[in-house]
């Protein structure tokens, strides 16, 4: 495992102040300090710790069932005319990425001594992979999820709470993952000695989207051996993944980002269209700002306010976006796109009826592109599968072409 | 010595008494009311609240309170407005507390202009790092007069506080207790934090924020500091007031 590997020096990697290039920080108040301040001092040393590098591969071997397969897509291929692979993270424990973070730092958690966790949630994946690594642990949990997202992803609800955990709607704002994010720095902020906030995602104050990043590197770290292994060659012609504050895709570029010849495709939510004042198009929509504590691109007001963003996605229904995918933007290092509900609804059964696979809404929106980027025969796409469908269930049924309503 | 918060503790160094009001709350052009009645009924400094969508440190009473005065049409561009000529009315010593981003967006020089030009005295972001602000901003502020106020917590360590109190001016916030605005955690508690304060010696003064509400809790806290802030209970008093000038002047009375 090389999470903890020096980076510093690197275009592309976070810098000695927690930022990339003009991206990052911790604009955090005080009342914030000493919590983020310790998380800053010690998560590294941490990571290098010989100990802990081994029960974190043990436990993503043994207990989240790594390494994920590298899949060839046999008919993806066909249908798109390139050599497409997908990164199943959809086979991990809890079913999507979000658990190879929630492992490390629940170990740094214990390791920092504290006993209480707290966490936000989108789509519950972030959510059902802290509360499940919070009953491993025998750590009390608290999720904080928006009010609308706790309606339109019941069935992570429910496995948050068999797990133990205590969910706790956000009811402030937009009612979504800004605002049960918001919360849960609220409750840190009131619970500052005891309580770890394990963030899902590669935002929020320094060290959070660097800490993020590297727990989740173990994507791209088995990508490359995958890849020999199976066409002889490490690197990709494509990396593609789906973004919303884009810790899945932060994983799956990490081991390429320092290798120019791997083209990175982000793929954004556009919502009803980018343009429609429905969508979650940050580096489109967003000018640069600060959310959660992080100086990063913004969807805001002329006054500053920060605006509610739309997915039907909830799990990039978020109107920031990663400092790392800030800088990947701004550099050109990564080409951004945007994909439509309708267009990930039929990425979805396009690959059901294809490959036999159920993707994640979220992880649709990367599928729903391989259409628009001009691939040769011969060049290896990787594509992200982040997550599986089946908290998206409701939504695909209720959106299948032909149903009126009536059976399915 | 122009800036009205030194004149302030120049001439008052205990019982100083600091309410917070949202501006733009309870209704768009209840800005300036508020701070006339504030004035008129014995509030020595007037912190005016610039609202912002996503204010992380505050309960759910001084949020409302912001949204409510974003959805009254509050921005920074109408809060300088209604500040155009405030000062041939208002004399006490104003802050103006908010959070980074929208001050980011307005510009920071061009904010700290306005602020100088309408005659506030000082600002509060409690999100705006120390370290930047001592590298890229400070000569921006001082260009203006301007104070900057930073908080310090009862985690704060002894050399950080020094820090702080070396970068601030006006007076240092010190929060009662690790909490987000209005928690109301108990006080009494909190005594050796203050103490340790006070054997400080720090150049500027202290006021006391974060659950003050009340002449006893006043009273604690201006017997550490010099005076206490008063915010989610003043927004509480006047969310419903069917006459605004009459619960402000309950409210003041009943705290002095």
């Amino acid at each position: 495992m090389k999470i903890a590997e020096n980076t510093f020096g690197s275009k592309y990697h976070v810098d000695e102040k927690g930022f990339y290039g003009r991206f990052g920080g911790a604009y955090i108040p005080e009342m914030l300090y000493p919590n983020v301040d310790e998380l800053q001092r010690n998560y590294l040393a941490i990571l290098r710790e010989p100990g802990f590098q081994e029960e974190f591969d043990q436990l993503l071997r043994d207990y989240v069932g790594r390494p994920s397969p590298l899949y060839f897509a046999k008919r993806l291929s066909e249908k798109y005319n390139a050599k497409i692979y997908l990164k199943r993270e959809d086979l991990n424990h809890t079913g999507a990425h979000k658990v190879n973070n929630t492992i490390g730092q629940i170990l740094l958690a214990k390791r920092l001594g504290k006993t209480r966790i707290i966490a936000e949630t989108g789509a519950g994946q972030h959510g059902v992979a802290t509360a499940t690594v919070c009953a491993l642990m025998g750590l009390e949990c608290v999720v904080y999820m928006g009010s609308i997202d706790i309606k339109r992803q019941a069935p992570n609800v429910a496995r948050m709470k068999m797990l133990g955990a205590t969910v706790v709607p956000a009811t402030s704002g937009s009612q979504t993952l800004k605002d049960a994010c918001n919360e849960a720095i609220r409750d840190w902020i009131n619970n500052p000695v005891d309580t770890h906030y394990i963030l899902g995602t590669a935002a929020g104050p320094h060290p959070y989207p660097d800490m993020v990043t590297r727990f989740q590197s173990v994507i791209s770290e088995e990508i490359k051996k995958q890849l020999l292994e199976k066409t002889g060659r490490e690197n990709p012609d494509y990396v593609m993944a789906c973004i919303g504050g884009g810790s899945n895709a932060a994983g799956a570029y990490y081991h390429f980002l320092d290798e120019p010849d791997v083209k990175l495709i982000a793929v954004e939510a556009g919502g009803k269209g980018v343009h429609s004042g429905h969508s979650a198009a940050t580096t489109q929509l967003g000018k640069l700002g600060i959310i959660h504590a992080s100086k990063t691109l913004l969807m805001q007001t002329e006054d500053g306010q920060i605006t509610e963003p739309y997915s039907i996605s909830a799990g990039l229904d978020y109107p920031g976006i990663g400092p790392l995918h800030a800088h990947l933007y701004e550099t050109g290092r990564a080409t951004f796109l945007n994909a439509t509900d309708d267009e990930a609804l039929q990425a979805a059964y396009e690959l059901t009826r294809l490959e036999g696979i159920i993707p994640a809404l979220e992880s649709s929106h990367a599928l729903s592109k391989l259409g628009q980027v001009a691939f040769k025969p011969d060049d290896v796409v990787v594509v992200c599968l982040s997550g599986r469908g089946d908290k998206d269930m409701e939504t695909y049924i209720r959106n299948l072409p032909g149903n009126t309503g009536g059976n399915v | 010595m122009s800036n009205r918060i030194d004149q302030l503790f120049a001439g008052k160094r205990t019982g100083v008494l600091n309410i917070y009001c949202t501006a733009g709350y309870p209704e768009l052009n209840d800005t300036l009311p508020v701070m006339k009645a504030l004035q008129q009924y014995g509030a020595d400094i007037i912190e005016l609240g610039m609202p912002f969508s996503d204010p992380l440190a505050d309960g759910p009473v001084i949020q409302d309170s912001s949204n409510r005065a974003i959805r009254n049409g509050m921005s920074l561009k109408v809060l300088f407005e209604q500040l155009k000529d405030f000062r041939e009315q208002v004399h006490v010593p104003v802050l103006l507390m908010g959070y980074l981003n929208p001050v980011l967006l307005y510009g920071i020089e061009n904010f700290c202009k306005k602020c100088a030009e309408v005659g506030v005295d000082g600002v509060i972001l409690p999100d705006l790092p120390m370290d930047e602000y001592e590298s890229e901003y400070k000569p921006v502020f001082e260009q203006y007069g301007l104070h900057l106020v930073f908080l310090v917590t009862p985690e704060t360590s002894e050399e950080r506080i020094r820090k702080i109190d070396s970068l601030s001016k006006g007076f240092i916030y010190a929060v009662s207790s690790s909490s987000t605005t209005g928690k109301d955690k108990d006080m009494g508690n909190q005594q050796i934090y203050f103490e340790r304060l006070k054997s400080l010696q720090l150049k500027n003064p202290v006021l006391i924020g974060f659950g003050i509400k009340d002449k006893a809790t006043f009273d604690a806290a201006t017997t550490h500091s010099n005076g206490g802030v008063i915010g989610t209970a003043f927004i509480r008093a006047i969310e419903n007031a069917t006459n605004l000038d009459t619960a402000i002047q309950q409210f003041v009375a009943g705290v002095k």
